[in-house]
């Protein structure tokens, strides 16, 4: 049937969920409403801004621009799943070191996208930092303070290479 | 969004049992990063949506010399940017996808739903066009397969019959002293092209005559524009960067350019003549590198 509620399995954050959702529900929606982990930010909805990156099987992708049923069966990481307990993840971290935060909107996204170019490939060169988070818009801070903040991150793991 | 009814078939025949009992009422989604930007807008309103997103036996990339390159529909932009046989065999792809979009759009948009989408300004139509690549499409008990240059019909329409479906991209394998290179003007990398061009150049082995050249362009008319003119000037000549000035001229007289924000028909028009030349540029060299 139209609009009939269908069956949502999936990870986020290693903890598996099970919910019943609208078919034309985004999965940037679910997120935030159905399971109030309201980390990441809804932007643009055109797939323009980044605000609304998440991480989905190791990718970073729009969660705006994906349907919540798309999502199911797979693992997902929002800014919810990155710091351990009270112990902030690195690149969170960096961030408020180096100042790379100022109204902070764009600011989930962002770390997302760094979080999935890290995994990815622990050693980027700036370029590469650049091309990850190229699709992540802000309106203040601007667009340096944020590749140091990964670049930072990058020197202490890899030993201040 | 207006409500639909959702299906996640998990093979090829499951979706295509559907796509033949709905039709035109049914849409097929894959990535949806074109799809779902004009469903949430309301410009596309689908009774029942059929989700191939999950059907893995349609995500792969595999070559061998004598078929050439096989892609399958649902194979994601960033797997093609990335696949050493495409970035060994095929670079012009690898090079075309690593600008197309940002990360984020290319982790989860796949090859066929680009291709379907049949935007004049996308990237892989043109470049499949100077590469000569086919498309099989797929109905229920049937197949067949057509060149990418007659898939596209009109803005945003392409040659699906209701019931198909595209499964795989086949790129045979470039003749000896080929090369390919795709050229696209943008504001930022990874926009969308104001226009953009790509070009394959073959030459002879005895004499360095160009025996074939392939000219495809992307936003300069309703659909990914084959200019057989241009072409025509280089054919049968030992080129030199005159003629493949030439070239770009005559591609810009042959070019449908309109005018919208990004730019107007008659810039767009100028921009062909640039991106012709340039992109031809690349393509000999690599065509004399051999
Ligand atoms: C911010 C942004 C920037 C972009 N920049 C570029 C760019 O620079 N260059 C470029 O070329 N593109 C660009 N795109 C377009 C986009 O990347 C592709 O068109 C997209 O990847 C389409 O793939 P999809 O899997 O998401 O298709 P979907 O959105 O799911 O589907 C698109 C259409 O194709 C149909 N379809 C999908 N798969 C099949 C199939 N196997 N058989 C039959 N029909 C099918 C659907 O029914 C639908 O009509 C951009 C998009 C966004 C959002």
């Amino acid at each position: 049937m139209n609009g009939e509620l269908k069956e949502l399995k999936l990870t986020i954050n290693g903890k598996p969920y099970e919910l019943k959702v609208k078919p034309q529900a985004l999965l940037v929606d679910v997120l935030r409403k159905n399971l109030r982990l309201t980390g990441t930010k809804q932007g643009c909805l055109t797939s323009s801004c980044g605000a609304c990156t998440i991480v989905i099987d190791g990718k970073a992708v729009k969660s705006c621009s994906i349907l919540a049923l798309q999502a199911n069966g797979h693992e997902v990481t929002t800014i919810e799943g990155l710091a351990d307990g009270d112990k902030l993840h690195p690149i969170q971290e960096a961030f408020i070191e180096h100042g790379a935060v100022e109204c902070g909107f764009c600011t989930p996204g962002r770390v997302m996208s760094a979080k999935a170019l890290l995994d990815e490939n622990p050693n980027p060169t700036r370029e590469e930092i650049r091309e990850a988070m190229q699709s992540n818009l802000c309106a203040d801070e601007g667009y340096v303070k944020y590749i140091e903040a990964v670049e930072i991150v990058v020197k202490k793991t890899q030993g201040g290479s | 969004m207006r409500e639909f009814e959702y299906f996640a078939p998990k093979t090829v025949k499951e979706a295509l049992s559907l796509l033949s009992q709905y039709e035109e009422e049914a849409e097929i989604i894959a990535g949806g990063q074109s799809l779902l930007v004009i469903m949430r807008q309301g410009l596309f309103t689908p009774k029942y949506l059929i989700d191939v997103k999950g059907i893995s036996a349609l995500d792969y990339i595999n070559r061998d010399e004598g078929k050439g390159l096989r892609i399958g529909a649902l194979t994601i932009h960033r797997a093609i940017e990335k696949s050493p046989i495409i970035q060994r065999h095929f670079k012009v792809l690898s090079e075309m996808e690593g600008n197309l979009a940002t990360i984020q759009t290319r982790n989860w948009g796949t090859i066929g739903g680009n291709l379907c989408h049949g935007d004049p300004a996308g990237d892989p139509a043109p470049v499949f066009i100077a590469l000569m690549a086919k498309l099989k499409l797929a109905s229920l008990g049937q197949e067949r397969i057509m060149e990418v240059e007659e898939f596209s019909k009109d803005y945003l329409e392409v040659a699906l019959e209701p019931n198909e479906m595209l499964v795989e991209i086949q790129v045979p394998t470039p003749p000896p002293n080929t090369g390919t290179a795709y050229e696209k003007l943008t504001v930022m990398k990874g926009d969308m092209g104001i226009v953009g061009a790509a070009v394959s150049i073959t030459l002879s082995s005895e004499d360095g005559v160009c025996k074939d050249a392939r000219i495809a362009l992307s936003n300069a008319s309703s659909i990914p524009l084959r200019v057989r003119e241009a072409e025509r000037q280089l054919i049968g000549k030992v080129l030199n960067d005159d003629l493949l000035a030439e070239a770009g001229q005559v591609a810009s007289e042959e070019a449908e350019t309109t005018s919208d924000v990004h730019g107007s028909a008659e810039y767009r028009r100028e921009m062909v003549k640039v991106f012709v030349r340039r992109a031809a540029r690349k393509a000999l060299e690599r065509a004399r590198a051999g």
